[in-house]
């Protein structure tokens, strides 16, 4: 039997040689595996060999989408990258929208698995089921930025519709916080994608199809359909809708959670027209969707005209990149974020972790681990022209203290002397997305825990403390909390592998949408009961995988700044993180996950997940 | 002569989400392709988005492009009908359309063009029903026109409105 949704296709694609074949993706795999997270974390288990040089050609990158793209689900064209991570050493994902999910589901291709190194920079065409592996020196586009690289393509093929998922300049030259851009503002973003396709020569993947997408009940689907529309013009995304995620800056500000100053504060003091009512009152210029997302999240913001520098310069804006790039760095200068907002996307740089290495440099600078004469010039917190100039030289890697930031964080911290690695806000190797954790008790394990490292969107447990599930300052009910952080984990695995966007997970009210969706578009009658042990499934796999490459309990803490330096303003005032009750916090979550002390799946829980195959596979597994 | 409505999209509302598009092929055909969608998003990057479809011309270039006469313009309701016996796919229609509007079957290899859904089982054009931000409307020209004063008055006397309130 065929699922419908899925293609069931895979592509193997042997960048060195130039082989390029094909596999059938059966409906066992498609259904236990669900797509996106669940399909690279299976492939990436059974085929990347431990311990490999992620930079070398024996790393897989995957590419993945899920069964619904070329529908027009809300928020459907999603599209996911997957590889042992440059920047952590450890599972390597990125999730991205745009345009790319539903042409790409038209070409025929569910899962691409890229093997070797080009001998030369390459891009590759996917021209329905032609595919095209085309030296980038025929049009010119090694060295171009990712903005440039879609528009020469577009050119090139005389298609405005084409879609391009490409690095710029930071791939290039292996920055391992380097990102895909496709679409111009959506970018497979953390964990360095960018720089595994760099490494493996491969400049862009451009996509067009052509084949129409069946449904298995298109009538029941329609209808469903027509609810959920209505449903992502409700209340459960007006957020996003509204004044978008720069909405959240001055309600978490509000709880001391908006983190500042390199994360020495959770309180920002520059508050003056920080919020997303001034950005969108006075900035923003447009709002503009993914192909089939009715929300439109992306609010486009425009350095006005009159600025001496960057006028007219239009970046995506997000709360996130403001964050990273603005109060991280101690400054609230609009023109500033959204200029370094436009160079990361085009250079190809991870918004928040080049922001946050920026903020990284800034404390160095201030401490005199790096000088004015290292730098170059002033690389101060506030010092808003100097994060601008800061990401061009990271991206462009043009700059010795540039060249060296250009790797994160915490590769920087291990180049540089002295107490550098105090100031790398990072878990993992990833750096810290907005949260500052000083008063978030729950979502300090949560964000901690995180496979691809710091991250709030393989956890989303900084709900637990933002709306007071549990008290945020304390440490009671540690199994409990350990529950709350696991379910919403395998929920977002479940979400990231269908793949949907999180910005409309308030549109399913129940388990049970999402299963009638499955159903209606594959045919298979999907359960929430399996359904979200699937997602368990997945994020286990995953932890074992970072397991298998050598992570241990100590890489489930966050930077230490969290337990011994209290901030000094709002209402997190004075507080650090205890250590002791984060680990019984901590714990609580192993026990919830049932996992052993140190964090390591029992073999009962291997089975119970259906997991038997890496029974025996992980070092300190309990036999 | 009667007045027809067709399909208008407001670029200030439009997302470019492509919804219109996706769901225009998906009624007429019961699956997704919005290469046979008889409305096309339109994105000039970074801020321009607009839909199109057809715009129901008193003097159609592509009933006078036709060399096979499959294009008539119905006096019911405006659409352009398109005699499939007769389409042989040549695409002058396409060619002389100035708005893009109409679309090649990939399949079939006929052209497509919008009908207001009139051969659906639906009675409203569903690019409308689903379109998220209200940026596609059905309208005459009529309702546009007198849509456009009333705006242009607003503009011009905002201080005489806001003293009758």
């Amino acid at each position: 039997m065929t699922l419908e949704g899925y293609t069931q296709q895979r592509v193997n694609i042997h960048l060195g040689t130039g082989k390029i074949d094909l596999d059938t993706l059966s409906e066992d795999f498609c259904t236990s595996w669900i797509g996106g997270y669940g399909f690279g974390a299976k492939v990436l288990w059974d085929e990347l060999k431990p311990g490999i040089d992620p930079l070398s050609p024996d790393n897989i990158l995957v590419w993945a989408i899920g069964p619904y793209p070329g529908t027009n689900l809300p928020t459907s064209s999603k599209y996911g990258l997957f590889a042992k991570s440059p920047l952590t050493g450890m599972f390597g994902m990125a999730i991205s929208s745009g345009s790319i999910g539903q042409q790409a589901r038209r070409a025929g291709h569910n899962l691409i698995a890229f093997y070797g190194k080009a001998e030369e920079p390459v891009y590759i065409m996917f021209d329905d089921g032609d595919i095209q592996i085309i030296p980038c020196k025929e049009i010119d586009l090694w060295g171009k930025g990712a903005w440039v690289a879609d528009e020469i393509l577009k050119e090139h093929y005389n298609d405005t519709k084409l879609s391009v998922a490409a690095i710029g300049p930071a791939g290039e030259k292996l920055s391992k916080i380097a990102c895909v851009t496709n679409d111009r503002n959506r970018q497979a973003g953390r964990t360095g994608m960018g720089c595994v396709m760099g490494s493996k020569n491969l400049k862009a993947l451009c996509f067009r199809g052509t084949k129409s997408v069946k449904l298995a009940h298109p009538k029941e689907f329609f209808e469903l359909s027509k609810e959920l529309y209505k449903r992502s013009i409700g209340t459960a995304t007006s957020k996003y809708r509204e004044n978008g995620t720069p909405d959240g800056l001055v309600s978490y500000n509000d709880m001391g959670m908006l983190g500042n100053y390199n994360f020495r504060e959770g309180y920002f003091d520059k508050m003056e027209n920080f919020s997303g009512q001034w950005l969108n009152d006075n900035l923003v210029v447009k709002k503009v969707a993914c192909s089939q997302c009715p929300v439109a999240c992306d609010h486009l913001a425009m350095v006005p005209k009159e600025h001496p520098d960057w006028a007219g310069s239009v970046g995506s804006m997000d709360i996130e990149s403001i964050y990273a790039l603005g109060s991280n760095c101690g400054h609230n200068d609009w023109s500033a974020i959204i200029k370094a907002i436009t160079l990361c996307d085009d250079l190809g740089i991870d918004t928040i972790s080049g922001g946050t290495t920026v903020a990284f440099g800034m404390e160095c600078f201030e401490k005199g681990i790096i000088t004015k004469k290292d730098v170059g010039h002033d690389l101060s917190f506030g010092n808003s022209k100097a994060v601008v100039t800061m990401i061009e030289e990271m991206g462009n890697r043009s700059s010795k203290i540039g060249d060296i930031l250009a790797d994160g964080s915490r590769a920087a911290a291990q180049k540089l002397n002295g107490d550098a690695m105090k100031y790398a806000m990072q878990v993992k190797g990833l750096e810290f997305p907005m949260f500052d954790i000083h008063g978030m008790t729950s979502f300090a394990v949560g964000v901690s825990v995180s496979v691809r490292g710091a991250c709030h969107l393989r956890n989303g447990a900084y709900g637990l403390d933002a709306k007071g599930k549990f008290d945020r300052f304390g440490y009671d009910k540690p199994l409990e909390r350990g529950k709350g952080i696991k379910s919403v984990e395998d929920e977002y695995a479940v979400i990231d592998s269908l793949i949907i966007c999180k910005f409309t997970r308030g549109i399913y009210h129940e388990r049970q949408d999402y299963c009638d969706v499955y159903r209606t578009v594959t045919g298979y009658e999907m359960t929430p009961e399996k359904l979200i042990l699937d997602g368990e499934a997945i994020h286990n796999l995953a932890k074992c995988f970072n397991i298998r490459e050598g992570a241990t309990k100590a890489d489930d803490y966050p930077p230490e700044r969290f337990f011994t330096e209290p901030t000094t303003r709002g209402p997190t005032k004075g507080i650090t993180l205890d250590k002791k009750g984060y680990t019984s916090i901590l714990e609580g979550y192993y026990e919830a996950r049932g996992w052993t002390k140190e964090g390591v799946p029992t073999d009962e829980t291997l089975k119970r997940l259906g997991l038997d195959f890496v029974i025996g596979k992980l070092p300190g597994g309990k036999k | 002569m009667p007045r027809h409505e067709f399909i208008v999209c407001d670029p200030e509302k439009c997302i470019g989400c492509e919804t219109c598009e996706s769901i225009c092929s998906f009624v007429h055909d019961s699956e997704f392709n919005p290469l046979h969608s008889r409305i096309k998003r339109v994105r000039i990057e970074p801020v321009v988005n607009m839909s199109l479809s057809c715009q129901k011309c008193e003097d159609p270039d592509c009933v006078n492009a036709c060399p096979e006469k499959a294009l008539e313009k119905s006096e019911k309701d405006g659409s352009i009908m398109v005699d499939e016996d007769k389409c042989s796919g040549c695409a002058f229609c396409i060619r002389a359309c100035p708005f893009g509007s109409i679309a090649l079957s990939t399949t079939s290899g006929k052209v497509v063009i919008c009908d207001l859904c009139e051969s659906t089982e639906w009675e409203e054009p569903q690019c409308v029903e689903f379109c998220p931000r209200e940026a596609l409307a059905l309208r005459t020209v009529d309702q546009i026109g007198d849509e456009k004063r009333i705006d242009a008055v607003k503009r011009l006397l905002t201080e005489i409105i806001a003293e009758s309130k």
